[in-house]
C-alpha cells in the first residue's frame, strides 16, 4: 500500500516533483509514463527511502521509507553490482547485509532462477549487459520485498532479457507484488500494467485503469499531455 | 550487528584482493613520495634519522589518502551505494566496516613502506618494532576513523579526490604531530614511558572522532 | 521582529559598532600607555588578539548553527554557519597577517610557531576547507549537509589541535620569549577593542545572513516561476 499527498521535491531551483498525490492498492501493477525529465525516477527515489522528500508525506504501509525499507526493492538505471565480485558473492553481501542469512545452495538457486545458471562463480566483470540486468534482478528482490519500485528496467535489453523480464514481472505480480515501473514504451506498459500513471512536469497528469482506456486512447492522451494540452 | 560490520569488511577485502587497486597505488605513490625525501633531504644527511618519522608518516598520509579515495570511488561505480542504502542496515555499520578495511589496507602499505625505509635511510630497528607497531596501529586507526566519514563528504562533491586532501589534512593534525613524536622517541630518544602521552591523545582522537563519524555518516550519505 | 523593527536595529548596530570601532582606535593607537620594550610596535596587539577572539567566537557559532541544522534542518541555520564561516575566515586572516607582522618587529622572525599563531592558521585552513566543501556542491541541500558535518568535525577537532601544538612546542621550544601577561593599564583599552570587534563580528554576520537569506528567496521564487 504505497500513499503520497502533496508530494514536492526541489533541487535549489529546479523542481523535481510538485504535489504528488498517490494510492496505490497492494497487489496492483503500475506504469509510470512520462517524458524524459519528467519526475518519474525521482518519484520512485522518494518511494524507495533515498531521498527526502522537500514537502508532503509518503507512507509505505503506513511507515515512512526509511522505516520500510525491508518491504521495499528497487532497480534502479544503475546494477548496484561489485564488477569485481562474482555474482556469487554479490548476492551473498546483499544477503548478509539484509540480514537473510541465506545459505550457499540457496544463493545458487536464486542465480539459476535468472538464468544465469553455471555463471555464478564469475566476475560480473565479464557478463554482459542482459546478464548484469538477470543479477541486479535477483540483487534487488532478494529479499522478497512486497513492493517492487522499478525505473526503466528494460533499457539495453535484448529480445530474450526483456522476455525473461516479463515472465519476471508477471510473476510477482501473480504472486500478489505490488508493482510501480517507469517505462519508456507505453506498448510494453499497456502490455504488463492494470494501471497507468502519467508524470508531467513533476505532477501527476493522468491516472487511468487498464479497462476503461485502449492502447490508442492512452497513446493518444499521452501525446496530448507531452504537448500541453 | 558484527556480522554486517564484518559483510562490510569482507566484501572490501575481497574487491582489494581481486583487483589490487588500492594496494598498488598507495604502495607505490609511498614509495615515490620516500625517494623525493630523499633528494628533498640532501642538505642534512647528518640528521637523517631525526627526519625519519616525520618522512615516514607524510608518505602515510599521503598514500592513505589516496586509499580513501578509492573507497567510496568504487561504491559510486555502478551505483553499488544506492543498492547498500536500500537495505535495512544501519548506516554507521557501513562506516564501521569501511573504516576497519581502510585501516587494514593503510597498515599492510604502512608495513612495506617502512621497510623500504629501513633500507633507503640504512636504519637498523629490532626491539623497536612491537612500539612501533603500536604507534602506527592507533595512528592509522585515528587517521581512517576521521578520513572515512571525510571521504564520504569529498566523494559527494564535484571535486572527489581532489578535495580529500584538503579537508583531512588540517583535521589529522593532532594525529599526525603525536605520531612523528612518538615514532621519533621510539626511534630516536628510546624513552619508551614518554609514548604515554601521544598515544592516550591518539587513542581518545580515534575513540572521540570513530563515535563521532559513527553518529554523523548517516546525513552524509543521505541525497 | 518585523522589517521596520530590523532596519531599526540594524541601524543601531552600525552606528555604536562606526562608535565603537572610533573608540577603539583612540584607545588602542593614544589612548594606551606605551609598552616599555618594544614601543609602538606593541599597539598591534590591540588588533591581532580580539581578532582572533571573534573569530573563534565565529568557529562556535558556525559549531551551534551545523549542529542545529542536523537537528531541525531548518535551512536559516544553514545560512547561519555559512555566515559565520566566511566572517570568523576574514577575522582569522586579520590575525595571521597582524601576527607576523608584529613577529616581525618584536623578535625579528616573520613566523613563530607559537600555539597561538599556529592554531589560528590551522582554524584558518579550516575554515577554508569548509568554503571549499561548500563550492564544489551543487544541490543546495546536499550543500548543507556535508558541511554541518564538517563544521561539526572541524570544532571537535581544534581543541586537540590547539593542545597538540601546545604539547609539540613544549617539546621544541623556541628561542624567543613571547610576552606573557598584560599590565592593568592597557587592560581597559583590550577590553574596549575586544567588545568592539565582537560588534564587528556581530553586524557582519547578521548582514551576510540576510544575504544569504535573500538568496534563499531568490531560489523560491525562481522556482515558482519556472514551474
Amino acid at each position: 500500500m504505497i500513499q503520497a499527498q502533496g508530494l514536492a521535491k526541489y533541487y535549489g531551483r529546479i523542481t523535481a516533483l510538485r504535489d504528488i498525490r498517490l494510492e496505490i492498492p497492494c497487489g496492483q501493477f503500475v506504469a509510470l509514463l512520462g517524458r524524459n525529465g519528467a519526475g518519474k525516477t525521482t518519484l520512485l527515489r522518494i518511494l524507495a527511502g533515498l531521498t527526502r522528500p522537500s514537502a508532503g508525506t509518503v507512507a509505505i504501509a503506513g511507515l515512512a521509507p526509511q522505516a520500510a525499507r525491508g518491504s521495499v526493492g528497487y532497480l534502479a538505471h544503475s546494477t548496484a553490482l561489485y564488477m569485481d565480485l562474482t555474482a556469487w558473492e554479490n548476492l551473498r553481501f546483499y544477503a548478509r547485509l539484509a540480514g537473510l542469512g541465506r545459505a550457499g545452495a540457496d544463493l545458487e538457486r536464486e542465480i539459476e532462477r535468472v538464468g544465469l545458471a553455471g555463471r555464478a562463480h564469475e566476475p560480473v566483470r565479464h557478463f554482459s549487459r542482459g546478464m548484469q540486468q538477470r543479477l541486479a534482478i535477483a540483487r534487488a528482490f532478494l529479499h522478497d520485498p512486497g513492493i517492487w519500485l522499478l525505473d526503466e528496467p528494460f533499457t539495453g535489453l535484448d529480445q530474450e532479457g526483456a522476455q525473461f523480464l516479463k515472465g519476471c514481472l508477471a510473476g510477482a505480480h501473480a504472486a500478489g507484488r505490488t508493482i510501480l515501473m517507469a517505462v519508456h514504451d507505453i506498448a510494453l506498459g499497456y502490455e504488463l500494467a492494470q494501471r497507468f500513471i502519467v508524470i508531467e512536469k513533476g505532477t501527476v497528469a493522468l491516472d487511468v485503469m487498464k479497462t476503461s482506456m485502449s492502447l490508442e486512447e492512452l497513446a493518444g492522451c499521452f501525446q496530448a499531455v507531452a504537448q500541453g494540452r | 550487528m558484527a556480522g554486517k560490520i564484518w559483510a562490510v569488511f569482507h566484501k572490501d577485502l575481497l574487491v582489494e584482493m581481486r583487483t589490487k587497486d588500492s594496494l598498488n597505488i598507495m604502495v607505490f605513490f609511498g614509495v615515490v613520495v620516500l625517494v623525493v625525501f630523499n633528494f628533498a633531504l640532501a642538505g642534512a644527511r647528518e640528521s637523517v634519522r631525526a627526519a625519519v618519522p616525520g618522512v615516514l608518516w607524510v608518505s602515510f598520509a599521503f598514500s592513505g589518502t589516496l586509499g580513501l579515495n578509492r573507497m567510496f570511488a568504487s561504491e559510486k561505480e555502478n551505483g553499488c551505494l544506492q543498492g547498500l542504502l536500500m537495505l535495512p542496515v544501519d548506516r554507521g555499520v557501513v562506516y564501521l566496516g569501511k573504516m576497519l578495511a581502510a585501516s587494514l589496507f593503510m597498515l599492510v602499505t604502512e608495513a612495506v613502506l617502512f621497510v623500504l625505509a629501513l633500507v633507503f635511510f640504512n636504519l637498523q630497528v629490532w626491539e623497536e618494532i612491537p612500539y612501533l607497531a603500536l604507534v602506527f596501529v592507533v595512528g592509522t586507526l585515528g587517521f581512517s576513523a576521521v578520513g572515512t566519514l571525510l571521504s564520504a563528504v569529498a566523494a559527494n562533491t564535484r571535486m572527489r579526490e581532489v578535495l580529500l586532501p584538503l579537508i583531512l589534512f588540517p583535521v589529522i593534525l593532532p594525529i599526525l604531530v603525536h605520531a612523528v613524536e612518538a615514532t621519533g622517541i621510539i626511534l630516536n630518544s628510546g624513552d619508551y614511558a614518554a609514548l604515554k602521552l601521544p598515544l592516550s591523545v591518539m587513542g581518545a582522537f580515534t575513540v572521540i572522532f570513530g563515535t563521532l563519524s559513527y553518529l554523523l555518516f548517516d546525513f552524509v550519505l543521505e541525497d | 521582529m518585523d522589517r521596520k523593527g530590523q532596519q531599526r536595529l540594524d541601524t543601531a548596530l552600525w552606528v555604536l559598532l562606526f562608535a565603537g570601532m572610533l573608540l577603539a582606535l583612540y584607545m588602542a593607537l593614544l589612548g594606551a600607555p606605551r609598552e616599555k620594550t618594544m614601543g609602538d610596535v606593541q599597539r598591534i596587539f590591540y588588533f591581532h588578539v580580539p581578532a582572533g577572539i571573534a573569530g573563534l567566537s565565529a568557529f562556535a557559532i558556525n559549531f551551534a548553527a551545523s549542529l542545529m541544522y542536523l537537528l531541525k534542518k531548518n535551512r536559516r541555520w544553514d545560512h547561519l554557519a555559512l555566515a559565520a564561516a566566511e566572517t570568523g575566515m576574514v577575522l582569522m586572516a586579520i590575525v595571521l597577517v597582524t601576527g607576523p607582522i608584529w613577529a616581525k618587529y618584536a623578535w625579528l622572525v616573520w613566523w613563530t610557531w607559537s600555539p597561538r599563531l599556529t592554531s589560528s592558521l590551522v582554524l584558518w585552513l579550516l575554515y577554508a576547507a569548509y568554503l571549499l566543501t561548500r563550492n564544489y556542491i551543487a544541490d543546495p541541500e546536499r550543500k548543507a549537509f556535508a558541511s554541518a558535518v564538517f563544521g561539526i568535525v572541524a570544532f571537535v577537532d581544534a581543541p586537540l589541535v590547539w593542545f597538540s601544538i601546545r604539547w609539540w612546542r613544549d617539546l621544541h621550544p623556541s628561542p624567543m620569549l613571547e610576552t606573557g601577561g598584560l599590565a592593568p593599564e592597557m587592560r581597559p583599552a583590550l577590553w574596549v577593542c575586544i567588545a568592539a570587534y565582537m560588534l564587528l563580528l556581530l553586524f557582519l554576520v547578521r548582514r551576510r545572513y540576510y544575504l544569504e537569506c535573500a538568496r534563499r528567496d531568490v531560489e523560491l521564487l525562481a522556482r515558482r516561476v519556472g514551474s
